[in-house]
This record gives structure tokens, sequence and C-alpha cells, in this order.
């Protein structure tokens, strides 16, 4: 993780360019050629005794999607929040092994967790727009208490952060509206708007249409497939369809351990071992 | 159907009804009555001279409270200075910085405190400001009030704050937002209502108190020119009115105790208008 001072106004998009000029990381468990933007190595987590996470590693590709499926409880939200240094908040929770992002370790304790967070970004299970602020607010909160202060700038990276979640049509008439205003689906978009205003490398998504209904499940999906033309994501879901639709490389989670990981159409039509065979066609989990 | 078996069912559903409605009936009956009794002995000496004037000697008619009334206010905005800053910032680190062995003794600390004998916390005070200082002041009255403040703003800021769901703190630090930042712009502005309204009946609660001011800021039948000098406080000089032989006294006492209870009726009241939110929602 550098340290860097990142450009208060940078590019509405990180550059392409930039990503593909590292060179290739040389595990094995990347399962195509190109830059991956996290690496876990042996990454193990523990919640006091418990070994939720055991030794897992796994490479998501930079511009690309990651899907990591499983049943519950396979440690699946651990890994994901994990790479956004959520476990710091819990005491008992412990972290061995690397988390790479973009060659840098994340995970070490002497690494600011903020700045980590900035770089990379996260939705939630649960739309979760701060209440007392308005929709416009909302997505720049980010970048104000980060310290950005010009009205301009920030009016600016709203728009774009709003376009780019494809709900600038639907609130750019109420922008001063209250934010739980919006309904369901319109707020996870507003979630994944104030996500991206920060601008981060990375987008962790968690299971981020389980609570809405089809249609609004399929504008997140076409979201995902828009975004990751400037981002990696990394996607938990429970739904075995929308990680074959959405995602370009899929990761089976079982009892904290890593199973299979390759490129989701061999997943889901050729996959290597039989519990991976078991899960996807439907019969256990 | 059964018939009769459904006619017992409902005769069922319907006591209990009754029977709840009277119990809640009965928190406002005393309510009631103090506040028939207040109006009826106190209201004729409620004029404009009991808010303007100072109490006049025994036997010349008249007077009223101004300077007691002025008093309660001076003590209560001493009393805040300390409650509200100690009282809130310890509940903002009970709720946020939680989960040691250090909050629970602090937490049990603060439900005994709250539990303390109001009388014991003007002793207590007498020993520490009043002692030193070598005569009783407003500032021993604003500090008693204040210290009584602490356990009950922390408590209640502690409980608002951890009805604030844990999404929001998470989705705020995933932004990249230092802890204090999501903490003060975030959580505490999420439950800052909550916050005001615990502030608010903290001071409805200290308002009235009578004993603990006895030892400290003593009462005063002239205004109060400095802090260090005693002051008068409503709730004193009604306690001092109301265990006085004179007849004039008695009603300008029933007339302080009214105006005291309406304040705190306000306060009250004040809290349910600005709780009434539109713009909040609580899930």
């Amino acid at each position: 993780m550098t340290t860097e001072q990142r450009n208060p106004l940078p590019a509405l998009l990180p550059q392409p360019k930039t990503l593909r000029e590292g060179h290739a990381s040389a595990s094995q468990s990347l399962p195509a050629p190109g830059v991956s933007a996290i690496s876990a190595r042996d990454l193990s987590v523990y919640f006091g005794s418990a070994h939720v996470l055991k030794r897992v590693c796994l490479d998501a590709p930079a511009q690309a999607v990651t899907a990591i499926i499983g049943p519950s409880g396979c440690g699946k939200s651990t890994f994901l929040r994990a790479i956004n240094r959520l476990h710091d908040l819990v005491p008992a929770a412990r972290i061995e092994g690397q988390i790479l992002l973009f060659g840098a370790d994340i995970c070490h304790k002497s690494v600011e967790p903020a700045l980590v967070r900035r770089r990379v970004g996260m939705v939630f299970q649960k739309s979760n727009p701060f209440p007392t602020m308005s929709i416009a607010d909302n997505v720049t909160v980010g970048l104000r208490l980060n310290g950005m202060r010009s009205r301009a700038a920030l009016a600016e990276r709203m728009e774009q952060a709003l376009v780019m979640a494809a709900l600038w049509d639907e609130v750019k008439d109420r922008l001063n509206a209250a934010a739980t205003s919006l309904s369901g689906g319109q707020q996870q978009r507003l979630c994944i708007a104030r996500a991206l205003a920060v601008q981060p490398e990375v987008l962790l998504m968690d299971e981020p249409a389980s609570a809405l209904d089809p249609l609004a499940t399929g504008k997140i999906e076409d979201l995902i497939f828009e975004l990751k033309k400037n981002y990696t994501i990394i996607i938990v879901t429970h739904n075995m369809q929308q990680a074959a639709r959405v995602s370009d490389y899929t990761a089976f989670f079982y009892l904290g351990e890593l199973v299979e990981y390759g490129a989701t159409a061999k997943i889901f039509t050729q996959p290597a071992k039989k519990q991976t065979e078991d899960y996807v066609t439907g019969r256990f989990g | 159907m059964n018939t009769a078996y459904h006619r017992w069912r409902k005769l069922k559903n319907m006591l209990v009804q009754v029977l709840t409605c009277v119990c809640a009936l009965l928190v406002i009956l005393p309510l009631g009555l103090i506040f028939y009794h207040l109006v009826k002995s106190g209201l004729g000496s409620v004029n404009m001279a009991f808010f303007t004037q100072l109490p006049k000697p025994v036997g010349e008619a008249g007077g009223g409270m101004a300077n007691a009334i002025v008093g309660t206010g001076e003590l209560l905005g001493l009393a805040a200075l300390i409650g509200v800053p100690v009282g809130a910032l310890g509940g903002i680190f009970l709720s946020e910085y939680g989960a040691s062995r250090l909050n629970w003794w602090i937490r049990l600390g603060a439900d005994v405190l709250n539990g303390v004998p109001s009388i014991i916390w003007g002793m207590v005070v007498y020993a520490l400001v009043v002692m030193p200082m070598h005569g009783f002041s407003a500032w021993a009255g604003g500090i008693v009030l204040g210290m009584m403040m602490v356990p009950l703003i922390m408590r209640t800021t502690e409980e608002v704050l951890l009805l604030v769901p844990h999404g929001y703190r998470e989705a705020a630090l995933a932004l990249g937002i230092a802890q204090w930042r999501t903490i003060v712009q975030i959580v505490v502005r999420t439950a800052l209502k909550g916050i005001i309204t615990g502030i608010l009946l903290a001071l409805a609660r200290v308002a009235g108190e009578t004993a603990p001011l006895l030892f400290t800021a003593f009462g005063n039948r002239f205004w109060n020119h400095r802090l260090s000098d005693p002051i008068a406080a409503l709730p004193l000089q009604v306690f001092n009115y109301a265990i006085s032989p004179y007849e004039d006294w008695h009603r300008q006492a029933w007339a302080g105790a009214l105006v005291l209870l309406l304040f705190i009726a306000i306060i009250n009241a004040g809290v349910r208008i600005l709780t009434r939110d539109r713009f909040l929602q609580r899930t």
C-alpha cells in the first residue's frame, strides 16, 4: 500500500493503460493473463479460536468481475471484508497471510486502514444510505469527509458518480430530497454511486442485489457489466445464475477453503472438482 | 362455529384491554391531581410581579420570585456546561469504543450514580466545593446539578448511539473516512435528536432538584451578582416558603411550584415535538 497522495481531481476513470503496464503476477492461481488487482496469499482469518478462512490464495484480475459463490458460512463475506480491512473493527479477529492490492500488501498492521478503503470501495448487502443526508450529500460524503471543499468539484464528481451508477436521470431533479425517499433498488444504486464517488480502484460487492426484486436486480447487473470496463469488481453472491451472468471468473468457497477458481464458463460447465459440480448444479448447498 | 366460546374469547380480550387502559390512566392521575391542586392554590399568585419582582420582607404584600427564576436559569446553564460535554462524550466512548471490561465498570458506575439520593450529591459537593471556597455559591449549585446530569446524559447518549445501525459505521469507514469523523459526522449526526432529547430530559430532571441545592446554592433573597455568591433557585424558594409560617409566603410557594411544573412540562412537550421527525426514519 502506498501512501502517495492521490490527485484530488483525477480523471473520472482510472486509466486502463497504467493498469496493464504492470507485470502479471506469477501466481498459479491466476486464471488468465493480465494484472491481478487483488491477490490473496495464504490468507487466513480467525475469529477467536474459530478458523473461518483457511489459507486462501486467489488472484482477482483487474477490470474483470470475480464472483465468489458458496453456501452460507463458507467464508465468502469474511474474505470480502478482509480486503476492506473491516475485520479491524472486530477485536477478536486475527488475520494471517497477505492481501496484495496491485502488488502492495494492504493487510499489514502498519498500513492505515482508511488509505486502503479509499482505494477499495464496498457495497453492502443491505443498502445503507445515510438517513440524515440528502441524495447529493450521500454521494459526496466520502469526498467531503476526506477533505474536499470545492463545491464545483464536488458537484462534478457527484454527477459523474450518479451517471455511472445509472441513477442520475432518476434523481437529478430531486438531489436535495432525503436519501431514504428513494426505492430499495435506487438506494442500492445510490450506495454504489457513493462508493464510486471516491474513485476506488476495486469495488467489493457483498450480495448487492439479494434484497432487491428481479427488475432492480437486473439494473444492478447491467451496472456491474458497465463498471467492469473501468473497475475491478469482486462480488459475493448466493445466486448462481447471477454469478454466471455477470462474472468473468468464479471462485467456489466451501467451509472456509477455496475449492476451485477459474473462468466462470469453466466453473459452471466443466468444474474440476466434484464439490464444485455438486454445488453449481444444485445438488447441495 | 362455537359462538359461546367466541364470546368468552372476546370478553377476555376486552378485559385485558380495559385493565391495561386503567393502569395506563393511573399513571397520569397523580399529574392531574398535582396540576389541579397547584392551579387552584397557586394561579392566583402568578402575576407580573411574580416574574419581575424580588421577594418582599415578611408582612409586606406582593413581591415575586424573579431572582429565583433567573437563578434556576443560571444554575441550569452552569450545570449544562459541565453535564453536556462530559456526559455526551462519555456516552460516545461507551457506545463507539466499547466492548471492554472498563466499559462494564463505567456503565455500572453510571447506573449506581443515577440511583444515588440527591441529598448525597449535595453533601459531596459541599465537601468538595463549598468548604474549600468557604461559602455557598452559584458555582457549587451548578456543579452539583451538572454532576447529576453526567450519568443521565451518558447513558441516554450511549443508548441512542447503539440504536444507530452498524451498517452506517461500516459504510462510512468503507469510504475511507477516519473513525473519529465517522463517529462525529455520521453516527452522532444520525442520533443527534435522541442525544438532545436525553440532554433536555436531564435538564428537566435536575431543574426541580431541591435537596442538593440546600448545601450548595443555598438560596438568596436578592439578585445574585457574582457566581461565587449564594444564588436563589425556584425549588429552593418554594421549599423555604412552604416551610415558613406565613400565609402570604405559602401562596407564593404554590405559585412557584406551578411555574416549575409548567417549565418542566414545556421541556418535555418540546422534546416530543422535537423528536416527531419527518426526515429521519427509524428502521
